[in-house]
């Protein structure tokens, strides 16, 4: 966020700028959160479809890690990996 | 041409919202408020008005359809009294805060308990640091004034606040009156089209209300709330004078009645004014040189012309229609009391509480507190501050 003085903000603190949530990093709100393992990853994108943030990184469909930026470390995409070995695993180092 | 006719506080307030022409009324039936709505609707039904009119199912909804209408740049207005004003309470702080221009006509009505339907000023008052801004009324020809100027006032680019018109429960809200009312076109005309200064409904524009904001931002948006209460004085000013071509009548942010060589005088707000200004002119028959302040614009406090104009009396008494229970005083005398001590005036001060639930006020109880101030003036002392007025011992 810019440090704005009180005299250059918005009267009413409405938002004029579409989808500025992105300059909102929500990550420090973690207290534990999902380690990747890509070894044990199938890529079946469970945890991009269920995170409820936009903290699931994807690159030519295939999952390659956690923006930690974004992920609140809710534990939603390691309850939902479905791989045998879970590809995802909350811990303090997340 | 004006026209000359004998109305209630509340049809008068009606007329006027029917004059206005709001884009969305949202209300919930309260006494002494409810005939405004009732009579509004009937305008509604008989399409005399182009509102959208939303029966709601409390008055903590009515100001949120309010909020929501407002939003979306709709010109949005309700009308409440004493609990149905409490129900609506966070959101009447969230109208304000996101800066809506909300006009809402208040009957002034005693808070519970015990349960009483009648006048006192105890709503309002406690709504006194939600940020809306307050204009009192002293009978139905100024309620009916403020309205079309709360408009004005409320739309007002530098101010986009939310505007309370104030007006006594039953003794201003049920009492017939001569009042002049304007042309529907004379209203319109003043009132202009209503050009928002944003919308929700504006897709090549989309932005967000009400959004969040912690300990980074909050006390920013906080500050920008009160510059705007702060810089509002001059701006119900412009629309005063503007008014005043319209309809004659010239409204400040106050109304002094023989104050100027007042030794002695009070500050009121409401119909009691109109009492007291009986008192005034019989002691002044009588050689006592006493004068009244009868407050319009409560928010923003004009707390410098306050003691400009009061300054110079020897004797002064607030007049609360309610109480504080601060164990000090009410909280018009708090607040007057302030701006006299910044002014450095040497005025004695004293507060009356009086007329809580409807307890009637008479030209007796009137001039006892003068009596009393002429008392203070002479001996230079204050010998009780705080004074309840016409409760049973």
């Amino acid at each position: 966020m810019t440090a704005k003085g009180w005299r250059d903000t918005v009267p009413g603190g409405w938002i004029k700028e579409a989808g500025n949530a992105l300059e909102y990093k929500t990550g420090n709100w973690r207290s534990i959160g999902p380690v990747f393992i890509p070894e044990n990853c199938i890529n079946c994108l469970f945890c991009w479809a269920f995170c409820p943030d936009d903290a699931i990184m994807v690159k030519d469909g295939k999952m390659v890690g956690v923006n930690y930026d974004y992920c609140k470390g809710c534990g939603i995409c390691a309850r939902e990996c479905p791989a045998k070995n879970k590809a995802l695993v909350m811990g303090e180092e997340g | 041409m004006a026209q000359k006719v004998a109305i209630t506080g509340n049809e008068a307030v009606a007329l006027a919202m029917k004059q206005i022409n709001p884009d969305v009324v949202a209300a919930y039936p309260i006494t002494p408020q409810t005939e405004i709505v009732q009579i509004f609707s009937t305008y509604v039904s008989n399409g005399l008005v182009d509102t959208e009119f939303v029966t709601v199912e409390s008055e903590h909804s009515a100001m949120s359809a309010s909020v929501g209408a407002a939003a979306a740049g709709a010109r949005a207005m309700t009308a409440t009294s004493a609990n149905g004003l409490a129900l609506m309470w966070e959101v009447v702080y969230i109208a304000a805060s996101n800066r809506l221009p909300i006009v809402m006509p208040v009957v002034n009505r005693a808070l519970s308990g015990p349960i009483n339907i009648h006048c006192d000023h105890s709503d309002a008052m406690g709504a006194r640091d939600s940020g809306w801004i307050q204009l009192w009324s002293e009978n139905t020809q100024e309620a009916y004034d403020n309205m079309i100027q709360a408009v004005r006032i409320a739309e007002h680019p530098q101010v986009q606040l939310p505007v309370m018109v104030c007006l006594d429960g039953f003794i201003i809200s049920h009492a017939m009156e001569n009042a002049e009312v304007l042309p529907d076109e004379v209203v319109r005309e003043f009132i202009g089209e209503y050009v928002p200064q944003k919308t929700l409904l504006d897709k090549e524009h989309p932005v967000t209300a009400g959004p969040l904001a912690f300990t980074d931002s909050y006390f920013e948006f906080k500050r920008a709330q009160a510059e705007a209460m702060l810089q509002a004085k001059p701006h119900i000013l412009e629309v005063a004078r503007e008014f005043a071509k319209i309809s004659g009548r010239q409204y400040g942010l106050f109304e002094a009645y023989k104050l100027e060589d007042a030794e002695i005088g009070i500050v009121v707000l409401g119909s009691t004014a109109g009492t007291a200004k009986n008192v005034v002119d019989k002691l002044r028959a009588q050689g006592v040189k006493a004068g009244l302040l009868k407050l319009r614009v409560f928010r923003p406090f004009p707390a410098e012309e306050l003691a400009a104009a009061l300054g110079h009396l020897k004797a002064l008494a607030v007049m609360d229609r309610a109480d504080s229970f601060n164990a000090f005083s009410g909280p018009l005398y708090a607040e007057t009391a302030a701006a006299m001590y910044d002014s450095g005036a040497q005025t004695k001060m004293v507060n009356y509480i009086y007329g809580l639930g409807g307890r009637d006020v008479g030209l007796d109880d009137i001039e006892k507190v003068y009596g009393h101030l002429a008392r203070i003036a002479e001996s230079g002392k204050v010998d009780q501050r705080l004074n309840y007025l016409g409760v049973r011992e």
